[in-house]
């Protein structure tokens, strides 16, 4: 039996989770502590990295001082630490990497600085148990799109496709400053969408033509399809009917992303499919994954929404499959890469 | 009682154990690397590193110094979250001094400290025998007030401010601790960073357009 800390600063969430590795290979979650800093960068439109680096800084030990009284656990019962040493943002990320070194040399305990993604794949386990061999991850949130293949959490990850321009989430924050919605867009657009009709406007569906990468994505044509829209009904003197234009958009994303994640699944022979990340929330994407997943044979695994988003509760899910796999620990130089690889889950 | 300093303000990452006794700080070890891309990757190496020269491990530690800045900001937080982190893990108190101050500790005289603030500006303050005569600003080296005698910290824009550089370029465990003295048999203040910059950030304003209008 472990017990390991996990911490995650790659964004704007300051992140604690602390979850135990039992021997039978379960993995418990006991905390999940978050501090956002969202709020602070709504009027920016989009995240501010000083801001998050400065927010996080502020919430780093009373996160961690949360993480520990939800767990009913002192630090001194800890036995590892992890820590996301990227990908992310630079400032944000020395944070908890910095945190995490100090907590790992107090307690005289392993350090693992682990790749942020397989984290999110990590997270699922918290809730549906071990993945099988291999499995196929779909990760949308508003800093990544990727479809995962993996083959063992703890080692052996490779990327089937990923976005080539911009990421889901930030096409939905930025089709929701055209519609005069709030930030972050995800929540108010699926809102809408809801009020709306799917097929009222035929919105272009990225890289789905027959010579276009099969696996990869693309979302800047989508959101430059939605504003050109949206601006020649202005100048037609035509009222903007927000909800189809909301449930138009979420269709084609939606439509992409799981047409794409199927087509992988069937042509990699993958029986088993997660779906996490900010915007597996979203309720489209989410309902037509499962639809579709259903159709063609596949096991959807959605986990919950609080363990979709950014947390350290995915973080301590990922360290105990590396103390459970006996990977090596990280050394105490380790130090924070904003462009890790995915395929290095560990560092 | 032995007190860990650590400083992340300038390019200098540093670390250092210090025995106190009463008023007369005596420095065991110093690890210091200047390279202001590494604070990150080496300040933890550097306190342990420095606890093993001078006879120590971590859980022997009594109080923590940590400078606050002000200091380009990811620098400086990579040292007050590893101070932080220290702190709350060992059940030490962390207590903050201005790395400007720390530069000044124990000098005497009229004296302006600077260090680098990037973007051709300084981090500046005045001090009369060490004691601080201003709050630490940051301005163009050419609005920095020039009428101290002499000047430590940075040696940056010596073409700029002409008087003659004494003293210390960085802060060191010593200046840490010495500015700390009349804290450290007190409760520890809060351990904010001193930014005295506002993030870069800008509130967008009307949405481009894609088409002609
Ligand atoms: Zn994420």
């Amino acid at each position: 039996m472990s017990l390991v800390l996990g911490i995650e600063s790659s964004c704007d969430e300051t992140g604690v989770g602390i979850a135990r590795l039992h021997t039978d290979g379960r993995i418990e979650l006991l905390a999940d502590e978050v501090a956002s800093s969202v709020d602070q960068h709504a009027r920016f439109g989009g995240v501010v990295p000083e801001v998050a680096s400065r927010a996080h800084l502020e919430a780093m030990v009373p996160t961690m001082r949360r993480a520990l009284a939800a767990a009913e656990v002192d630090l001194a019962d800890i036995d590892a630490v992890a820590v996301t040493c990227g990908p992310g943002l630079a400032g944000a990320l020395l944070v908890g990497v910095s945190a995490a070194k100090a907590y790992s040399a107090a307690l005289r305990v392993p350090l693992y600085g682990v790749n942020h993604l397989p984290g999110h794949v990590a997270a699922d386990t918290l809730q549906h148990g071990a993945l099988p061999s291999p499995a196929l991850a779909l990760l949308v949130s508003g800093g990544h799109t990727q479809l995962l293949r993996v083959d063992d959490l703890a080692t052996k990850i490779t990327e089937v496709g990923s976005t080539i321009d911009d990421a889901a989430g930030e096409a939905y924050d930025k089709v929701a400053r055209i519609l005069g919605l709030p930030y972050p867009g995800g929540p108010p657009i699926d809102k809408a969408a809801a009020k709306g009709d799917p097929e009222a406007i035929r919105f272009p569906r990225g890289l789905t033509g027959p010579r276009d990468a099969r696996f990869d994505f693309s979302f800047s044509g989508l959101k430059t399809a939605v504003a050109r829209w949206v601006e020649n009904r202005e100048r037609d003197g035509l009222p903007v009917p927000v909800e189809d234009v909301a449930a138009s958009f979420q269709e084609a994303v939606a439509d992409v992303l799981t047409m794409k994640a199927v087509r992988a699944a069937h042509e990699l022979g993958i029986g088993t499919m997660v779906l996490s990340g900010g915007v597996a929330a979203n309720s489209r994407l989410s309902s037509l994954a499962r639809q579709r997943c259903a159709e063609a044979g596949i096991e959807l695994r959605v986990p919950r929404p609080r363990l979709c988003t950014d947390n350290g509760a995915m973080i301590a899910a990922l360290g105990a499959h590396l103390v459970a796999a006996e990977v090596h620990p990280s050394p105490l130089d380790l130090s924070a890469d904003p462009a890790l690889p995915v395929t290095t889950v560990s560092v | 009682m032995l007190v860990l300093a650590v400083d992340t303000a300038t390019p200098s990452v540093t670390a250092g154990v210090v025995a106190v006794d009463g008023s007369s700080p005596e420095v065991l070890a110093t690890l210091v690397t200047v390279d202001a891309r590494a604070h990150g990757e080496l300040l933890t190496p550097h306190i342990l590193g420095a606890l093993d020269d001078a006879g120590h491990a971590l859980p022997d530690l009594d109080a923590i110094v940590c400078g606050v800045g002000p200091g380009p900001f990811t620098g400086l937080r990579a040292g007050m979250a590893t101070a932080g982190a220290l702190g709350h893990a060992l059940g030490v108190p962390v207590h903050p001094v201005r790395t400007l101050d720390a530069i000044a500790a124990g000098t005497t005289g009229h004296l302006l400290v600077t260090t680098d603030a990037r973007r051709r500006e300084l981090y500046w303050a005045t001090y009369a025998d060490g004691v601080a005569l201003t709050n630490p600003a940051v301005d163009r080296p050419a609005d920095v007030p020039a009428d101290a005698p002499r000047r430590a910290g940075t040696t940056l824009y010596g073409d700029v401010l002409t008087m003659p550089h004494t003293g210390e370029e960085y802060p060191t465990p010593l200046g840490l601790v010495t500015a700390a003295l009349g804290q450290l048999d007190r409760p520890a203040r809060p351990l904010v960073p001193l930014y005295l910059r506002r993030p870069d950030a800008t509130v967008p304003g009307t949405r481009k357009r894609v088409t002609a209008p």
